[in-house]
């Protein structure tokens, strides 16, 4: 009963359901502070605000992103709009170009040289206190950069506030599986922000005060997720970073498997990688939550998705070593005793309990976040293609970005 | 900066969580315990009586005695007493329970047995031991035998019993039939010991004869 793999298998599960209830209690001790603002704001002031735009073929989003920016309820001579065509080889620059018309809308062309440059070379044009970045895949809501611009007016210690990012019209499996994801982010990141630990500033509109990149720097290729690396960074020089939950950003989302593999193994290898490079943050409390908290959640939550998956494996493989026997034994023999349902052989084990109340949280987590984006209670059946989905296919990016990581292989971008 | 009493709150919590779980699963482990302990109880009141019944009617009950014993219960209880074992913490009662059930399965051979003789019914007894204790693939594979040929003959009554269980009646029986750990699986059919792993095919000719020579008997 106590075996090794027993032992491991409850230590992880205590310290899931551990980092659980802590999320949960810190909703608790908030809920008041999760306020969804309907009505239109305004602002004592309006600072400007510059929006990069890096693009790398992305013909056919392009076009909608910049709209949306034009759209955004904010005087539009405060906010400027930088357009990277960081060497893209379709017709993303003719679509950019036209752009140049709008008096607050630059572009720029270079030559291929990854994200971070782009952004870069958007940092050193940006003249305004403000600055943000938007994936050239992703649209904003009319409503979010005054909201979250409304978060720096509030607390001038602020120095950079993420939205909540919803997947654009989930359409296949796969993307549904994704919104549901990410409707837990959108529950996760506030939780994260309350506990002064937000541990990614997401390529979809995270908005900084440019203060942040004369200070700290620029951005770094960080093994393809400067996002994360910037939050890292940040995070180690006590800068505060807020999550304004009622700015919504609307982002597309892989559609089949092998793409969502590539972007998940990006982010995962990323984020490990990272987390080795400042892994003098882990376990020190000058770091607060970040450090104690939230990023070896992450540890735990990879560690725990090997492990349950090489458990589920060896189940597999000891099932298929049966029905071999089975094979052997008695040949194609069909037995005649039908197992009627008997509710003796319903399984009553401890861990059965702990992992129907944790898959209860993951679902309740999620609904939270819905509530945050929708305001209203929605129980979706998305949850089946989310479990399903990343439990299956999750563990082998998660090796993969390991073994790529041990063999020093940094993923393509896609 | 960092809130270490709800870092030790939510630590309560949680232990609080995992006690309410493992409270639970004792909780349902008993019931499923009860469960087991009642139908033996059932299954024992059984065969007590039709013994007391076979022992007071004789020869003249025939008919009414061989539908009284109820071996589907008894695999069913055998079944459920093997899944218990595994998946129920307290194995102490599981293991209890288990004699139990070697027992009853003993009384309901020597029963059947004496039935079959007296009253002619079709029948084919075979006493099967195998081994928990280490790794035994042909025991495995030779349940499934069973398994598959008892689903082929209704007559065919299968025993079985685990070589370490810790009660004399079995330790009785190994004795007998001078069955030694190191040859297991080992079946007996009409008191033949045959060790090792045997197919479906080579038991289905030993149950066929040993339902002939019961038909010999039963004509003479």
């Amino acid at each position: 009963m106590f075996s090794i793999s027993n032992i491991i298998f409850y230590i992880l599960v205590f310290l899931s359901v551990y980092i659980q209830v802590f999320f949960l209690v810190t909703f608790l001790e908030n809920r008041k502070n999760i306020i969804i603002r309907k009505n239109k704001i305004k602002l004592l002031q309006y600072p400007a605000v510059t929006i990069i735009v890096p693009c790398f073929n992305e013909e056919k989003t392009v076009y909608k992103t910049v709209s949306s920016l034009l759209e955004l309820n904010y005087p539009k001579d405060k906010v400027k709009i930088l357009l990277i065509d960081d060497g893209s080889t379709d017709s993303t620059w003719n679509i950019i170009s036209k752009f140049t018309t709008f008096p607050n809308i630059k572009v720029f062309k270079k030559e291929n040289g990854g994200k971070h440059t782009a952004l870069n070379l958007g940092l050193a044009n940006t003249e305004t206190d403000f600055v943000g970045c938007l994936d050239a895949d992703s649209l904003v809501d009319k409503e979010s950069l005054i909201r979250i611009i409304s978060y720096f007016e509030k607390d001038p210690n602020t120095m950079a506030v993420v939205p909540s990012i919803i997947v654009h019209q989930p359409k296949t499996i796969i993307q549904k599986a994704q919104a549901f994801e990410h409707f837990m982010t959108v529950f996760m990141r506030k939780i994260h922000s309350f506990l002064g630990a937000v541990s990614v500033l997401p390529g979809p509109f995270s908005i900084y005060k440019k203060k942040v990149f004369d200070d700290l720097g620029l951005y770094r290729q960080a093994y393809n997720v400067e996002d994360t690396e910037m939050a890292y960074r940040m995070q180690k020089n006590h800068y505060k970073i807020d999550d304004c939950h009622d700015a919504y950003v609307y982002t597309n989302m892989p559609g089949t498997i092998p793409k969502l593999y590539k972007q998940r193994l990006r982010w995962i290898y990323g984020v490990i990688n990272n987390i080795i490079d400042y892994r003098g943050v882990l376990f020190n409390k000058k770091y607060g939550n970040f450090s104690i908290l939230v990023v070896p959640a992450a540890l735990i939550f990879m560690f725990s998705s090997i492990f349950m998956f090489s458990k589920e494996i060896y189940y597999l493989i000891h099932f298929l070593f049966l029905k071999i026997l089975n094979f052997q034994a008695v040949g194609f023999h069909v037995f005649s005793q039908t197992h009627n349902f008997d509710s003796f052989f319903i399984p009553t084990q401890v861990s059965l309990f702990i992992i129907i109340f944790i898959y209860s949280v993951v679902i309740l987590l999620s609904t939270l976040g819905r509530k945050i984006v929708e305001d209203k209670w929605v129980l979706s059946f998305d949850v089946v293609y989310f479990l399903i989905i990343f439990s299956v296919v999750g563990p082998f990016w998660l090796l993969k970005a390991i073994y790529n990581t041990l063999l020093r292989k940094v993923p393509v971008w896609r | 900066m960092i809130d270490w009493k709800k870092y030790l709150i939510v630590f309560f919590i949680t232990l609080g969580l995992f006690l309410t779980a493992l409270y639970l699963s004792n909780y349902f482990g008993n019931k499923k315990i009860d469960q087991l302990k009642a139908i033996q109880d059932k299954i024992s009141i059984d065969i007590l009586s039709s013994e007391t019944q076979f022992s007071l009617l004789s020869e003249l009950s025939c008919k009414n005695v061989s539908d009284t014993i109820l071996s589907s219960e008894l695999y069913d209880l055998g079944g459920k007493l093997e899944w218990g074992q595994k998946n129920l913490g307290i194995t102490e009662e599981v293991s209890y329970l288990r004699k139990y059930y070697s027992l009853l399965q003993i009384k309901d051979y020597l029963l059947m047995k004496k039935i079959s003789a007296r009253c002619g019914v079709k029948s084919a007894f075979i006493l099967y031991f195998y081994t928990t204790a280490e790794n035994c693939s042909e025991c495995e594979k030779e349940s499934l035998v069973l398994t598959a040929l008892r689903d082929k003959y209704p007559e065919l009554r299968v025993y079985s019993f685990d070589y370490s269980t810790d009660l004399s009646a079995v330790k009785a029986m190994l004795h007998i039939y001078k069955i030694k750990d190191t040859a297991l699986p080992a079946l007996i059919i009409d008191d033949d010991l045959l060790t090792g792993f045997y197919s479906v095919e080579e038991l289905e000719t030993r149950i066929q004869e040993s339902f002939k020579l019961q038909e010999k008997e039963s004509k003479n």
